[in-house]
């Protein structure tokens, strides 16, 4: 049914789909939304036979999300930036104990300087943590990929974060069409998990390893992601078959045939891109887009086939890996190896700026110049950075910098964009 | 593709207004997109809302940087934001302001050379009327209905009662009803 509605609750309703045994969670901007919405349900009876269980922080979120998938019923929870790093450690937990839970990340900046607003720092932070990452590129795709999201989880005995833009989707009304309970439940059976706490028939879960066993341990874990390589495009194909639309998958190319230069993106952010690609196209510039879904497994081998003809490669990361630059484009790097194409990192969109048109134009056209460092930052106010530098070398009690900064930007309540 | 910016104050209902209107333009059939700006949202502190409306799916992500249409809730914010930033030449302006547009000292922005085209609403005292507190929202988007022709009235009172529950929601009607009726009077004295 298709309907016009806010990301978060077209989210909360994909998941109700799913008929979730407990969510449990803890509440943090933007993803507040997602879990008030299943509360809701829950408490008016259209989500039934589920428990939603308050907690007290979101290490209580993701610890109570391991008791309950470990006791065998399928568990969802959602969190967002400082909250992701307060659940850090239950959250490797979850990986290395084989559990599969589906977990929507509401990506947020990360403090300090505190700010509610997008990038991907936060579920960049937990990109080793053993989790399949998945990233919406729509709130339609936000639904369809929570769906496939505990297909892909419960087969492969693994758990799965679906990641979407803070603000950028789960606040924004678009058009979605909402399957139908019949419909999700043909597509995803009832879970039936590897492993029980049953006291019927005891077992017991997460022991002491050692260097006898640890690598094995690990290595089995990376074996299962990389059979995910597989899984996540055959679900996305079985996906569209019952559902008639294309949704998830590893990567997604755009106008990426005859392109010289290819742009690379996880997220919503790709929608703007391809709205360039397409004016720039009509002006003659051979240029594409590459949408990564899936993050983690990293497709290295099928992303090396769809980039390997171009000129140059544009990462366009809404993360900094401080002291290095990118992080997607290591991996997308990685993927190139041997190949030789000039290869450029792209910071942008850090903490809610926007990435326009306008800016996004200007960079490949100076991209396809070769003109770009190996590492730029998108729309950066040079003077502010100049000033700041200056007053640090000139005062050794230069005080707090963020606060510096925004004292001489002065107020941005009046400016727009 | 038709992009319309909100301005208002934080609980003046902004982020509701563009969600009303993205329904509106959904209920016709056509794709719309509507999301908040990415500011401080305090009570009383200036914010804004954007609202893309096309027969195409919508991919752009960005603010509305260049509007077809600006919606002003509160007109103190004449003084405080750069409300006209990237209003296309000919761009309608629909101001909740009693007051004419020589009055508020626009003028030259009505007949220079961008040519806005401005209406004023009384959408506080509308809403006072038939809400019975200060909140301008629906009055204006039935306003907007008007003054644009953009969405039909009916379809921005359906998405009105989708929003509210229904005792407020046939108050903000009644306050949008009357809200069109006046502008289209007032675009009639203009072109009469």
């Amino acid at each position: 049914m298709l309907k016009q509605t806010e990301g978060s609750h077209a989210v909360a309703e994909a998941i109700a789909l799913c008929r979730p045994q407990v969510v449990c969670a803890y509440p943090i901007t933007p993803q507040t939304h997602i879990v008030e919405g299943l509360g809701e349900m829950v408490k008016d009876g259209s989500l039934a036979s589920c428990d939603y269980i308050n907690v007290e922080s979101e290490f209580a979120a993701m610890s109570v999300a391991i008791g309950a998938s470990a006791a065998g019923v399928r568990s969802y929870t959602a969190t967002s930036s400082q909250g992701l790093l307060f659940m850090a450690e239950a959250v490797y937990n979850a990986a290395g104990l084989g559990l599969p839970i589906v977990m929507t990340v509401g990506n947020r900046a990360i403090g300090a300087p505190i700010n509610i607003w997008n990038d991907h720092s936060d579920s960049m932070s937990m990109r080793d943590a053993g989790w399949i990452q998945l990233y919406a590129e729509t709130n339609q795709e936000a639904l369809d990929l929570h769906i496939q999201a505990f297909r892909i989880a419960e087969e492969l005995s693994c758990p799965v974060m679906v990641c979407m833009d803070g603000f950028i989707l789960t606040h924004a009304y678009e058009r979605v069409d909402v399957p139908t309970q019949e419909q999700v439940d043909r597509f995803l059976p009832p879970y039936v998990p590897r492993q029980v706490l049953d006291p019927r028939d005891p077992v017991s879960m997460g022991a002491l390893v050692g260097p006898e066993a640890f690598t094995e341990v690990r290595f089995l874990s990376h074996h299962k992601q990389m059979q995910a390589l597989d899984l996540i495009p055959r679900v996305a194909g079985d996906f569209e078959s019952a559902f008639g639309r294309d949704s998830g998958g590893l990567f997604r190319t755009y106008r990426t045939e005859d392109a010289e230069t290819i742009v690379v993106a996880l997220g919503s952010v790709n929608g703007t891109i391809q709205e360039v690609v397409d004016e720039m196209r009509a002006a003659g510039t051979r240029i594409g887009s590459v949408s990564i879904g899936s993050f983690r497994p990293f497709p290295l081998a099928a992303l090396r086939e769809a980039l390997k003809h171009a000129r140059r490669v544009v990462v366009i990361e809404k993360c900094l890996a401080v002291g290095l630059g990118g992080i997607v484009s290591d991996g997308v790097r990685k993927s190139l190896s041997g190949i030789h194409l000039n290869g450029y990192t792209v910071i942008a969109g850090l903490g809610g700026r926007a990435i326009t048109r306008a800016s996004l134009t200007r960079l490949f056209e100076r991209a396809g110049r070769d003109e770009l460092e190996p590492v730029t930052f998108l729309d950066l106010n040079e003077d502010v950075v100049k000033h700041e530098l200056a007053r640090e070398t000139a005062v050794r009690r230069s005080g707090p910098t963020a606060e510096a900064i925004l004292k001489r930007i002065g107020t941005v309540a009046s400016r727009i964009g | 593709m038709f992009q319309i910016r909100i301005h208002g104050r934080g609980g003046q209902g902004v982020v509701s207004g563009a969600e009303m209107l993205s329904v509106a333009a959904f209920l016709e059939g056509r794709h719309a997109q509507a999301f908040p700006s990415f500011g401080s949202e305090r009570t009383g502190a200036p914010v804004m809302a954007f609202c893309r409306i096309d027969g195409k799916p919508i991919r752009l992500r960005e603010p509305v940087l260049e509007p077809d249409a600006l919606i002003v809730q509160d007109c103190t914010l004449l003084h405080q934001v750069d409300l006209f930033n990237g209003l296309r030449p000919g761009g309608f302006v629909l101001l909740n302001a009693a007051r004419t547009i020589e009055e508020l000292g626009l003028a030259e922005l009505a007949h220079g050379m961008h040519r806005f085209r401005f209406t004023t609403l009384p959408a506080t005292e509308l809403a006072m009327k038939h809400v019975g507190r200060p909140v301008p929202n629906a009055a204006l988007l039935g306003g907007f209905a008007a003054v644009t022709g953009e969405l039909e009235l009916e379809s921005v009172i359906a998405a009105i009662v989708e929003k509210f529950p229904a005792a407020i929601a046939q108050k903000n009607v009644a306050a949008a009803r009357a809200a069109h009726a006046l502008a289209a009077r007032s675009l009639e004295a203009i072109h009469a």
